[in-house]
């Protein structure tokens, strides 16, 4: 049953492109390819919030980092070495793994950090090392400070022409189903098991012999690096970066794909990124004051539907097979 | 002979109270040590320093001869000791099974891989059945945890505490809140388990204090007043002032 949906899933997604042309709505590629790209940053959120029971609120940060390495490593390439030493690059397959050790190591600092608190201590020190971030690239007037860096020319990746939308989108899809592959297998690994355990109780886990600290913060470089990756692929897909990717109201609407999609569910941040980007799309062509409206249908949704979106369709699919 | 568990010249002061006022006791291999006091004499202090949760002021932890008293509860608990909890504290959204398997993989270690898969490691899926096996936690397995009974919960919190094959355990009140008929049982697998594992018992069931213990210490205002064999301490004088008005619990 589960493979079922599964396949036909993948089906409706590999068929989406050809869909969306034949209906005359070649925007919609676009919109998905940002949805594949949210949910990976959603889902990396997830994993520590949804799974660790760690609220950060500053998960910007590192999806911004990772946008900016692309950005950055562009404009070295036309503008010569970065401090006269680090040469660019336009190659996707070198932007992405420095996306990813800048955003974890970015992560590592920042969690080593801020995971000597918890609770509400926590939420505000992430918060604060995003703002930080936020302020500091808004003053790099080498990289555009608040107007950010525009992108002419995306990544080079096996000849491919990134430029091309629905290229993108597939490109998009694949590291998207390579990230939830991988996020299967970690919340499945003995490693999976003592982050939830960590979420249930801290305190037992310890008295079974658990140091909480070394899991946490293994677990947050691992989110932070999942925001770098989809970041990194943002910067393709928009070809612009801007302090504005790691401005808290990102790291906020991370948060609301999460809940929206049901916290703690493997593919609620696919349904939440999915739901928040297509109410934002719609919602805002309607009218200017669309996040009032997204912030009503967000309350029904938190009041009315426990575990989100996920939580809705699974008690669909229960009440369908009983 | 060392002690398994020995605690020298304790002291915790909260404030302007002194909360453990310079306790030692031990627990020697193949003892019960029980642990007795009114409310407030600062049982649940002194557990939680033994435990490393809290920090003393003065004095020393030492299990099997080696001093703990800087070390942290994982430490403690990866160098043999064990412990369950007053208000039991368990991972409530997993399962019985899953519960103990967690106790087990943490002994086994190699629980920092990112790569295998917990359900398919067999060892310790063998050995969490192989605990349940005969108790009264058999069939209730698969039922997650913040579905049992009180006196389920207070099972499977010795059974979890087991499964990291401590070198001596220690007993935060394991009886309370429990039916008559379920102390019983407690009392039973208490005395089973005590065969070959030494604990330190902390308990207002006076019945059980008596029933299992090899030695009673009486701690009131943070200080052992008494200390002796369940006979000596029924009879001590100083115990029953302490416990006036609750001389019939002692009788």
């Amino acid at each position: 049953m589960r493979a079922v949906i599964l396949i036909l899933a993948a089906a409706a997604l590999l068929a989406l492109p050809f869909a969306a042309q034949a209906a005359g709505q070649p925007a919609l590629i676009t919109l998905a390819t940002r949805i594949a790209v949210y949910a990976i940053a959603a889902a990396s959120l997830n994993f520590i919030l949804g799974y660790g029971g760690m609220v950060s609120f500053g998960h910007a940060a590192f999806f911004g980092l990772g946008a900016y390495t692309v950005g950055v490593m562009f404009h070295h390439a036309g503008a010569g070495p970065m401090f006269g030493l680090i040469p660019g690059t336009t190659h996707l397959l070198v932007t992405i793994p420095l996306a990813l050790a800048v955003s974890g190591l970015a992560a590592a600092a920042i969690g080593a950090l801020s995971l000597r608190t918890g609770g509400v201590q926590f939420i505000m020190i992430t918060l604060a090392f995003a703002q930080m971030l936020f302020f500091l690239f808004v003053s790099l007037t080498t990289y555009g400070g608040e107007d950010g860096l525009i992108i002419r020319r995306p990544n080079e990746f096996l000849g491919l022409n990134l430029r091309d939308r629905v290229t993108m989108y597939y490109v998009a899809l694949g590291f998207a189903a390579a990230f939830f592959l991988i996020l299967w297998r970690i919340v499945h690994s003995s490693f999976g098991a003592v982050i939830q355990g960590i979420r249930q109780n801290e305190r037992r886990m310890a008295a079974l012999g658990y140091a909480p600290y070394r899991y946490k913060l293994a677990a947050f470089v691992l989110s932070g690096m999942g925001c770098g990756l989809a970041g990194a692929l943002m910067a393709n897909v928009l070809r612009f970066t801007s302090p504005d990717l790691m401005h808290w109201t990102k790291s906020g609407e991370l948060i609301v794909m999460v809940i929206l999609g049901g916290l703690g569910s493997f593919f609620g941040p696919v349904f939440g990124a999915a739901a928040f980007l297509i109410l934002e799309t719609y919602l805002a062509g309607w009218s200017e004051h669309w996040p009032l409206a997204l912030g009503a249908i967000l309350l029904v949704i938190v009041l009315f539907t426990r575990g989100g979106v996920a939580g809705l369709i699974a008690r669909i699919g229960g009440a369908l097979q009983r | 002979m060392t002690a398994v568990l020995e605690i020298a010249g304790l002291v915790r002061r909260f404030g302007g109270l002194t909360a453990t006022d310079n306790v030692s006791l031990t627990v020697m291999p193949g003892e019960i040590h029980a642990l007795i006091g009114p409310n407030g004499a600062g049982k649940s202090t002194l557990i939680n320093q033994i435990c490393g949760e809290l920090r003393p002021d003065a004095g020393a932890v030492r299990l099997m001869g080696r001093d703990i008293t800087a070390a942290t509860v994982p430490e403690r608990v990866a160098l043999g000791l064990g412990r369950t909890f007053q208000v039991t504290s368990l991972l409530d959204e997993m399962t019985v099974r899953a519960n103990i398997g967690m106790a087990v993989a943490a002994r086994e270690g190699r629980t920092f891989r990112l790569w295998d898969r917990l359900a398919g490691r067999a060892s310790v899926w063998a050995e969490a059945d192989a605990l349940l096996r005969g108790t009264a936690l058999e069939p209730r397995a698969a039922v997650v945890v913040r579905d049992l009974s009180h006196g389920e919960k207070k099972q499977l919190e010795l059974l979890v505490a087991l499964a990291r094959r401590p070198a001596v355990l220690l007993l935060d009140e394991p009886m309370a809140g429990l039916g008559h008929a379920e102390s019983q049982e407690m009392i039973g697998r208490l005395a089973e388990v005590g065969r070959t594992t030494p604990m330190l018992l902390v308990e207002h069931d006076m019945d059980a204090v008596f029933a299992l213990a090899t030695r009673v210490s009486v701690l009131v205002y943070g200080r052992i007043i008494a200390q002796g064999s369940p006979d000596a301490i029924r009879n001590d004088p100083a115990v029953r002032e302490a416990y006036l008005g609750a001389e019939d619990e002692l009788a």
